[in-house]
């Protein structure tokens, strides 16, 4: 059974002209031990999404659609019965570890308290499983180490501590939002290797966000790009590697010289800004970058199109994009 | 970043448009126009004893009423006014000039400079007002110096630590160095790039403390050591009310509406400069 | 963390004895003959030299100084001039009700401040939360000498539920000794509380904005528990400053508030001291609040340590 079901989300964001959709129409399912990625640059509304599915998107914003956990529409719980899902069945590790744990609370006591508050155990049994997982996401010393302030680890040991507080009630669905962006290139590698370990060892689902094409490539199986809100393409890694069909694809691995083209090849950046979200018009939330634009791309948000079995761009004008990615 | 700086076109209507602005400009104009309208005339005199007409309550005659002595309120308050800004003013410039002068010189000469200005500041910070107030009269017995004296001496910290944190920062500037290694000395960086650029700090500073002095003024007269009659001023006549709360309640209610309406006009005026000049310092400071 | 204190306490004995040093500088060698003034112009010159003696002004001042601070270290104050008894029981006598008086005033002040400053920030650009603001900048404006008058008019001369003033003693039991502090406390910790509810109010939104607070919730605490569990402590780092700074103001106001009320406390004892001259219970009376107020401030610096480990560890 599919562990999650998201159709048409859609989150609206109140700002001062009116409502800008941060994430529109968005649409995709994942089974227990698949992996995602959601990648695209910032402002895409990766992040957004991530939030909107933890039900923790800013104060004010309007969410739509449907997001189904095992069957059971998220957007129709209250408050209470959300806050027992989140940490519990679902749970998110956040870019910047620093700023993400509390600076007063000893780590072990912060990963123990998903435990604490879900299934209800008694703090000593709490901490003594918080410095098993803490052991477990190979933090030296954990024992000692439980003890630490976040302030006395380094960034590499913090985000691992945010890791093991996220796997501490063994969810079936782990959401990690840029998990590596704020480390040091050498700890980025360890980090994303233990994260899909442990997808692997437990059998959860990931939704990785990223702007790092990299990532993706060694991680998830399929991948989302995403553009100002909207999912552009959808496919599984390989193929997506092989061949991108939508052409804002297309721009973005063009502006990435090392990853499936030679050495050196010539930087190829978009022409044009991402647009401001409030403003974007009911069409194609790429056209007025896209390099092969037409009148019909202004009259309506494209459909999903199929580019191959398990491929679908957003793009209405598929041809042009294959015809001028073989150029 | 200097107010002069900020002060185009527009700088005027955008201000009276800011709500905390407009309501405190408002409320001390209110204070300063009676102030100054007392120079002139009151509509009875505020010093002189006319006891026929004793602890009249408010009237179309007398609109805040008259106290034991029979002097009409409102021309006490008015000369009050006077008092309070004169206080506040000359107490605020005493602490505002030597303060301010002592943090910069902490902020130029670093090391035991500084360290000497900071132990001064936290040393200073043991005698608030009341205390200075009471060992000067002591001294010197009451009067209106002795507040002045007494507030000057406690804002002087204030001011210090103000300054010396706000040029600390300008020092670490670019133009700075640029300065320095156009050969400038340190006094001359001080007055020509580091004092311009802390000015719009300092003066929102300075009407905050405005709004104190007027406060802390109000209690050391109320106490009896600060101005003496027969000069009027609102917390002496706070403490004269006391006496007849049973006869005559409304005594006690004008002159504190007063202080009240003073001490919130430049409250509001000075959070309203503050982000007016610049809405960073809000969250800075 | 014992460095930290260490040095934090270094500078408090050296603060403790610069104080010390300019209240007797301003109180006994400033005014040149302390005893002539304590006795005024008119005094005989016999008069004024046997209170010299008696006083021990014969001597050198820096051998006063020792003297006293040596007094003040071993709770040896010296006679009253005026009152003839021991200094140090006289100001004891008045500690029993400036103490309690301070710190029923602080406890409201906390207890009020935390709960409307919470309030607001929860209830963020709701007419809750403007009521709050708006309590805070009236708070800052009103003398609170003049609010303690509006309390005795409208409880004490309109409803009679009060006494307009005075102080029963503890000896009367505590109820009414409380009461008569009723209105005294109140009138000190409300324009308090309007002033630290803001800081509470601002702080606490300052760190409900920070990063950790969404770990908590997507840990799955409620709004209410992430507030409780996380954002508190946090947020009473700046609370704290501004507590311990008005430990001092509630200090200074108690002086102002039990004059409004006619309690006997040590604030009364330095006026009437003031008024009849007796530089020596001024002394000791001055360089004892300026002392509570230094303490004060090194508490709530070991109390930051306390609350924030990252100062611990620091050097």
């Amino acid at each position: 059974m599919t562990l999650l079901a998201v159709e048409d989300l859609t989150v609206s964001l109140p700002t001062r002209r009116g409502w800008a959709r941060a994430v529109r129409d968005l649409s995709f399912a994942l089974d227990r031990g698949q992996t995602l990625g959601l990648v695209g640059e910032s402002g895409c509304g990766k992040s957004m999404t991530a939030l909107a599915l933890m039900g923790l998107q800013p104060e004010g914003a309007r969410v739509a659609g449907r997001i189904a956990l095992d069957g059971e529409d998220l957007l129709t719980l209250d408050e209470a019965d959300l806050c027992r899902i989140r940490g519990n069945r679902m749970a998110m590790i956040f870019q910047e570890p620093m700023t993400a744990l509390n600076p007063l609370q000893p780590i072990g006591r912060q990963v123990s308290e998903p435990l604490r508050l879900h299934r209800r155990v008694g703090r000593a049994e709490a901490e003594r499983e918080a410095v098993r997982l803490l052991d477990r996401v190979g933090l030296p010393n954990a024992a000692q180490r439980a003890h630490a302030h976040p302030h006395m680890l380094s960034g590499g040991q913090r985000q691992r501590a945010m890791i093991a507080m996220a796997l501490a009630c063994g969810p079936d669905l782990l959401i990690a939002d840029e998990p590596t962006t704020a480390l040091d290139v050498t700890i980025q590698g360890q980090i994303l290797d233990l994260v899909i370990e442990l997808v692997d060892e437990r059998g959860m689902a990931l939704i990785l966000i990223t702007h790092d094409l990299g990532v993706i490539a060694e991680t998830v199986d399929r991948v989302i790009v995403m553009y100002g809100g909207a999912g552009v393409e959808e496919a599984s890694s390989e193929a997506l590697f092989d061949y991108r069909a939508h052409p804002y694809s297309q721009g973005l691995f063009a502006a990435l010289p090392q990853i499936g083209l030679a050495r050196g090849a010539r930087l190829e950046p978009i022409p044009g800004t991402v647009p401001d979200l409030a403003d974007l018009p009911d069409a194609c939330t790429f056209v007025d970058r896209c390099p092969i634009a037409a009148g019909a791309c202004r009259a309506a948000p494209p459909p999903p199109l199929a580019v191959a079995r398990g491929h679908r761009a957003r793009c209405i004008r598929l041809e042009e994009a294959r015809n001028r990615s073989i150029r | 970043m200097s107010i002069a700086a900020d002060d185009g076109p527009g700088m005027v209507a955008r201000a009276f448009r800011h709500r905390s602005f407009a309501i405190g400009a408002v409320l001390t104009g209110l204070v300063i126009a009676a102030a100054l309208v007392s120079l002139f005339w009151t509509p009875y005199s505020a010093i002189e004893l006319a006891v026929p007409r004793k602890l009249r309550p408010p009237s179309a005659e007398h609109p805040f009423g008259t106290d034991h002595f029979g002097r009409d309120i409102l021309s006490m308050i008015m000369v009050g006014a006077r008092n309070s800004i004169v206080v506040g003013v000359v107490a605020v410039a005493i602490g505002c000039s030597i303060g301010t002068a002592l943090g910069l010189l902490a902020a130029a000469r670093r090391g035991w400079v500084e360290e000497l200005v900071m132990r001064f500041s936290d040393f200073t910070f043991a005698f608030p007002a009341i205390l200075s107030a009471i060992m000067i009269t002591a001294l010197l017995g009451p009067g209106t110096i002795n507040s002045i004296l007494a507030i000057g001496i406690f804002n002087v910290p204030v001011f210090a630590r103000l300054a010396r944190g706000a040029a600390s920062t300008i020092w670490a500037r670019d133009f700075i160095l640029a300065a320095r290694a156009a050969g400038k000395g340190q006094a001359r960086i001080t007055v020509e790039h580091v004092l311009p650029n802390i000015l719009s700090i300092v003066i929102v500073q300075a009407t905050i403390a405005f709004a104190l002095a007027i406060l802390a003024e109000a209690g050391l007269s109320y106490l009896g050591l600060g101005t003496q009659p027969p000069l009027p001023s609102w917390g002496r006549m706070l403490n004269d009310a006391q006496t007849f709360m049973y006869d005559a309640p409304y005594l006690a209610v004008f002159p504190g509406l007063a202080i009240a309406v003073a001490v919130l006009g430049l409250n509001l005026l000075g959070d309203g400069l503050r982000d007016l000049i610049d809405p960073r310092l809000a969250r800075k400071r | 963390m014992a460095f930290f204190l260490l040095r934090r306490f270094g500078t408090l004995i050296g603060t403790l004895l610069a104080a010390s040093l300019v209240v007797f500088l301003v109180l006994e060698v400033l005014p040149g003959d302390p005893a002539q003034v304590m006795l005024g112009v008119d005094a005989e010159p016999s008069t004024v030299e046997a209170l010299r003696r008696k006083l021990g002004l014969d001597r050198p001042p820096v051998e006063r100084y020792l003297a006293w601070i040596a007094g003040l270290a071993t709770g040896d104050l010296g006679i009253s001039y005026t009152y003839s008894v021991p200094v140090s029981e006289l100001i004891a006598e008045r500690l029993v009700l400036t103490i309690p008086l301070a710190l029923i005033a602080m406890a409201m002040t906390v207890a009020i401040a935390l709960g409307l400053g919470l309030y607001a920030a929860s209830h963020h650009g709701k007419p809750g939360d403007w009521g709050v603001m708006a309590f805070g900048q009236l708070g800052i404006a009103i003398p609170n000498f003049w609010f303690a008058i509006l309390l005795i008019l409208y409880f004490s001369v309109h409803l009679g539920w009060f006494s307009a003033g005075g102080f029963p003693g503890w000896s009367a039991g505590i109820l009414p000794a409380l009461q008569s502090l009723l209105l005294p406390a109140i009138s000190l910790a409300i324009v308090q509380a309007a002033i630290l509810a803001r800081v509470t109010r601002s702080a606490v939104l300052e760190v409900l904005r920070e990063d950790f607070v969404r770990t908590a919730r997507a840990k799955g605490l409620s709004r209410r528990q992430a507030l409780w569990r996380h954002v508190l402590r946090n947020a009473l780092i700046p609370v704290v400053t501004i507590m311990g700074l008005q430990f001092a103001n509630l200090l200074t106001g108690t002086i102002i508030i039990e004059n409004v009320f006619y309690l006997p406390g040590v604030g009364r004892l330095v006026f009437q001291a003031i008024s009849q001259r007796d530089l020596i219970v001024v002394k000791d009376v001055v360089v004892l609040i300026a002392a509570l107020v230094v303490v004060v401030n090194f508490l709530v610096d070991v109390l930051y340590a306390v609350i924030d480990p990252r100062l611990r560890t620091q050097r």
